[in-house]
């Protein structure tokens, strides 16, 4: 897949540390992510992919480093700071509100961006009711996009697990991010479910021009999605680059394959 | 007629106690609703709510305040020390518990307990405090269709007046504001929730404030009925089996559990209490709520619990 024209920088992440007691989940690790790409982040079981991932929308601290969002440097962040400066982000383990239907997970995604007072919103009147009427119009936007007019007033807890992915990228998506950090979206999926949310993340890509990381396991998945790749092994980069150098890298064969050391 | 008249008179102030039984309750349903957390320690914040608010009046009133000024100065301060309290629970309690299991949780919230008790005695006093904000005289209606007509305390009309409100304002807060669906979120999935941008803790002071506030009202109501002393908190325990009848998750079970249980145990203990010997009074409502969970266990109106397997 080409690569977007603009190498500005979107996000860069600087030597970031981070321990957990005796266990090192990043080690050092840098890189960035440019403005209108597919990034994607791989490597083995453990290998610090989520790690990475909590460190950048603010639910670990890195004990080391620093991380360069939108031109700002950043120390500590908390999580709902970085939802507001414009980063998204889905679950390994799919997320959801379980009690609520999918219409209202993905109107919950909405919430940085009502505005009207308190009051407002308990009448139900004026300025207030034409917003909410706004913000359900942007849903349900979402809500076509991902073809999912069918469920929308199902609690989501009783639909299948490919489908609440489905709901929780749709969240995502309902916060209009600048940076979209997706965890493993087709784990656990069939064939044919991991093809829609191929076909998903390249429209969103292609049509909201939403800057994406993502983190998988499965290299094939990746290679056909992702601008440029990252490869993690026990806390270290030990690639990075397009699809095709990753490919071919010495050191990535190694740690996918295993090596005799 | 006669005894139409006596059932009436029965139910009537039947419901009104169970109308303080929901305001209890209501309580408990907020925090659970919005964090999950079963919370031990309504009862001693109602017993907290009303010793600032009767012992700031009677201050206040010593001082020479007028009357409505003693009045509007002591819920201030009421709300005050409950918003204080709102704000060191979120800070040294629950929010370090952030991702615990509901268990853990409830377990702190029994600590909070003692803690809010002792506190409360320590700052306030522990004798009986009267408190008298509304008029608690008897009013006799429908003199003309029952001979002696019917008796209704003024205290309890203020009682119904004053839940009624209570419970609209909050089901419109839940449902229709951005803060009610951040609360809804909270409660179902922490992580998720501070992913969108919901502030988590400030999402728990609020609630929490809420809930104190609910305590507040109850206190007020209750002080007025029994004076404010320590026997309040055993309250919450008449609060449990409302909740089971009603719903640990429905503001509307909050208050149908409470009119069911108050008036029940009125009507049990007048009409079986000759026949089958007094006392019905004690154990009539969790006797009640044995059988509801036998039927329906998540309650009149709780959410079914649905569990993938």
């Amino acid at each position: 897949m080409r690569a977007p024209d603009s190498s500005e920088v979107l996000l860069d992440v600087e030597r970031v540390s981070l321990a957990f007691g005796g266990v090192k989940a990043l080690r050092g690790v840098s890189l960035n992510i440019r403005k209108g790409e597919i990034r994607a982040i791989i490597g083995p079981n453990g290998a610090g992919k989520t790690s990475m991932l909590n460190v950048i929308n603010g639910f670990y601290h890195p004990d080391q480093g620093a991380i360069t969002f939108k031109g700002r440097t950043r120390a500590r962040m908390r999580p709902f700071e970085s939802a507001r400066g414009g980063i998204a982000r889905t679950f390994q383990n799919v997320a959801l509100f379980k009690g609520m239907s999918a219409l209202d997970n993905i109107m919950a995604g909405r919430t940085l961006k009502m505005r009207r007072g308190l009051l407002w919103q308990m009448l139900r009147y004026g300025p207030a009711q034409a917003e909410e009427v706004e913000h359900r119009r942007r849903v349900e936007e979402i809500i076509d996009f991902l073809e999912i007019e069918a469920i929308r007033k199902v609690p989501v807890a009783r639909l299948p697990y490919g489908l609440q992915k489905r709901v929780e990228l749709g969240r995502a998506l309902a916060m209009e991010p600048d940076l979209l950090l997706l965890d493993e979206p087709m784990a656990g999926m069939n064939l044919e479910e991991k093809e829609d949310m191929s076909r998903f993340i390249i429209d969103v890509n292609n049509h909201y021009g939403t800057t994406i990381a993502l983190i998988e396991h499965d290299m094939a998945v990746v290679m056909d999605l992702s601008h440029r790749v990252a490869v993690l092994d026990h806390g270290l980069k030990i690639a990075d680059g397009t699809p095709d150098e990753v490919k071919k890298d010495q050191a990535v064969i190694d740690a996918y394959l295993g090596v005799a050391h | 007629m006669i005894a139409l008249g006596q059932f009436l008179e029965v139910l009537i102030g039947g419901l009104m106690s169970g109308v303080l039984y929901s305001l209890v309750a209501l309580g408990f349903v907020l925090i659970f609703k919005a964090s999950g957390v079963f919370n031990f320690a309504q009862g001693a914040m109602v017993l907290l709510a009303g010793l600032a608010l009767v012992r700031a009046l009677d201050l206040l009133m010593a001082n020479g305040f007028p009357f409505w000024a003693a009045i509007v100065l002591g819920i201030g301060f009421g709300a005050a020390i409950m918003a204080t309290t709102a704000w060191l629970i979120e800070r040294f309690v629950i929010g370090p518990l952030v991702n615990q299991d509901a268990l853990t949780l409830f377990m702190s919230t029994i600590g909070a307990t003692f803690i809010i008790e002792g506190a409360a005695e320590m700052i306030f006093g522990s004798d009986v405090y009267p408190l008298r904000l509304f008029p608690t005289d008897a009013w006799f209606v429908l003199e003309g269709l029952f001979p002696g007509g019917i008796l209704v305390n003024k205290l309890d009309v203020w009682g119904g007046v004053i839940a009624g409100t209570l419970v609209a304002g909050l089901a419109i807060f839940f449902q229709w504001t951005k803060i009610g669906r951040a609360l809804r979120a909270v409660a179902d999935d922490h992580l998720a929730a501070q992913s969108v941008g919901i502030p988590i803790s400030r999402i728990w002071f609020v609630v929490w404030l809420v809930a104190g506030l609910v305590a507040l009202v109850a206190a007020i109501v209750w002080g007025t009925k029994l004076g404010v002393q320590f026997s309040i908190t055993f309250l919450a325990l008449k609060a449990l089996p409302v909740l089971i009848i009603g719903g640990l998750t429905s503001i509307p079970g909050a208050i149908a559990g409470g009119l069911i249980v108050g008036a029940g145990e009125k009507i049990a203990e007048v009409f079986l209490g000759p026949s089958i010997g007094g006392g019905i009074e004690y154990w009539f409502a969790y006797v009640l709520a044995l059988a509801v969970l036998l039927v329906r266990p998540q309650g009149l109106f709780g959410e079914r619990i649905i569990e993938r397997i």
